[in-house]
């Protein structure tokens, strides 16, 4: 099986804090693969390093088997890896209009057809033509969150980085937005790597995982083994703790 | 013995250009010294419950109720004065993120003084003394030093900490924690619940926990009510959760993915119109 994502020995230095430290992974092309771990263990930022949105001080990132220019990017790698990011009320422009968000990605990568482009990524991600006209404003979360998936569909890329796509929607609202992303993922035979707090959405989505602290990747298991018990670092055995809830201690 | 808090047919509504909206329409629940969790989805009036008891319900809001009454206090007809003595002093709340909540530019002792002088008369240096007892109580180490940190100084799940050390040194009867760990790690978020259940425990507190994670509220408290479009759906006891009869809360239930779980797709609440009626 062949490699869409791969990170080799990535070290990223924001002046003199190195929030990662030398962290590896390989995401087999159409599927799932997961980061965890606790704010500022690095995990959003591997995704903006394969995005080109971090400072790498050293290190290789591949994507689709070439290797990537530490901060430039060409047109084409823009367009086959896009993101999505945790906050559905920040990351859409509120003065534009849904049609006009979508129009965006479009002109910029010299797409023609945006009628029907926008059409049909509105009908993909279950939301229809009777939202093109109307702001974010007017959305709710998990209206906005597909809006943001469908703004990344729309110039067709190969790979999705997910930020944490579902921490802000109440638990119904991201049961349906875990299942839009299984589905376009089937339908488009597209590679996720994902970003999340939450064990029991990584393990939901996810084939593989990383768990990472403070910049380092702490153990790479598969989903499989996670759910089985069969962990060897203790970190990732306090996160599975702590994920089934809370315990009284004196009863 | 008569309950701590009588909530009976509380309305919250607020007047908006489209008409009047309803946030809260007709929630009714008695609290004792127990731990009640509130749970239900954004917009559910979970949390203007907890405000309304709070007496923090913004201006332009009406609120009614056939009884609102904390320790036999009428908190609908308690004057602003008398609502003041109350706040921070016998009733509390603990809020979702510490790094909006906390006064920015004053020390995290400086603000737990301040809600301690504000309701006893005691000395600056008694004072100090105890916030730093009830810092060390909240399991901060090295509470001396946090004392003189500003709230942008210390962590997440530090500040969350400092947040129940101010509300709790007051000694209050009634604590009310909205989302109190839901801006946390979830390593984090545990080691909070036990200091807030060790604490609520040792005080004999009442505790109205509202969340909107179920599971975490059911293994917390010993009561749970389930709100939808601003009315109690289910009351239930924590330890029943699983044969809850209410659809609304066995889909929210059902639809969180589970470690180990194999469900594709997930199940998702089919929200029907009768459930806010």
């Amino acid at each position: 099986m062949s490699t869409a994502v791969s990170a080799h020995d990535v070290t990223v230095i924001y002046e003199d804090f190195k929030a990662l430290d030398g962290v590896s992974i390989a995401v087999d092309r159409g599927k799932s693969y997961g980061l965890v771990g606790e704010s500022g263990s690095g995990k959003s930022t591997l995704l903006r390093a394969i995005a080109g949105l971090a400072p790498v001080a050293s290190g290789r990132l591949e994507v689709n088997g070439r290797t990537l220019a530490p901060r430039r990017r060409d047109k084409a790698f823009y367009r086959d890896v896009q993101m999505v990011f945790q906050d559905p009320y920040g990351s859409l422009h509120p003065r534009q209009t849904i049609d006009r968000l979508l129009q965006e990605p479009l002109a910029i990568h010299g797409l023609s057809d945006a009628e029907a482009r926008i059409a049909r990524a509105l009908d993909e991600v279950g939301l229809g033509t009777g939202f093109r006209f109307r702001y974010s404003h007017q959305l709710s979360g998990g209206q906005r969150q597909r809006v943001a998936i469908a703004r990344a569909l729309i110039v067709e890329p190969s790979i999705l980085l997910l930020d944490e796509p579902t921490s802000a929607l109440d638990a119904s609202v991201q049961a349906e937005v875990l299942n839009l992303l299984e589905q376009i993922q089937r339908d488009r035979g597209l590679t996720f790597l994902m970003v999340s707090h939450d064990l029991g959405v990584v393990t939901h989505m996810c084939d593989q995982l990383a768990v990472m602290r403070s910049g380092k990747v702490v153990e790479r298991l598969s989903a499989a083994d996670l759910v089985a018990g069969r962990i060897d670092a203790e970190y990732t055995r306090n996160l599975m703790v702590a994920s089934k809830g809370f315990v009284r201690t004196s009863a | 013995m008569s309950p701590l808090l009588t909530v009976d047919d509380l309305r919250v509504s607020f007047p908006t250009r489209a008409g009047l909206v309803e946030a809260v329409r007709g929630v009714s629940f008695s609290l004792g010294r127990e731990r009640l969790g509130i749970v239900g989805e954004s917009g559910s009036g979970k949390s203007q419950t907890g405000r309304a008891i709070m007496g923090l319900t913004p201006p332009q809001a009406r609120i009614t109720a056939k009884t609102l009454s904390f320790d036999g206090i009428d908190l609908l007809e308690a004057s602003p004065r008398e609502r003041r003595e109350l706040r921070g002093n016998r009733v509390a709340m603990i809020l979702q993120d510490p790094k909006y909540s906390l006064n920015p530019v004053m020390t995290i002792g400086r603000q737990i003084v301040e809600t301690l002088r504000t309701h006893r008369k005691i000395s600056a240096s008694e004072a100090k003394a105890r916030a730093i007892a009830m810092l060390e109580a909240v399991q901060i180490r090295d509470a001396a030093r946090v004392f003189d940190l500003h709230p942008h100084e210390v962590s997440g799940g530090m500040g969350q900490r400092a947040m129940i050390a101010m509300m709790l040194i007051a000694e209050p009867e009634l604590l009310i924690a909205d989302e109190p760990t839901s801006a946390l790690d979830v390593t984090v978020q545990l080691e909070v619940l036990a200091i807030l259940d060790r604490l609520v425990a040792e005080r004999g507190m009442g505790l109205i926990f509202i969340s909107h994670d179920l599971r975490l509220v059911s293994s917390f408290c010993d009561r749970v009510i389930v709100m939808y479009a601003g009315r109690i759906v289910e009351e239930i006891a924590a330890a029943d959760l699983r044969n809850a009869r209410h659809p609304y809360t066995q889909g929210l239930l059902s639809c969180m993915p589970e470690i180990g779980g194999d469900r594709h797709p997930l199940p998702v609440l089919d929200r029907k119109p009768e459930w806010a009626r």
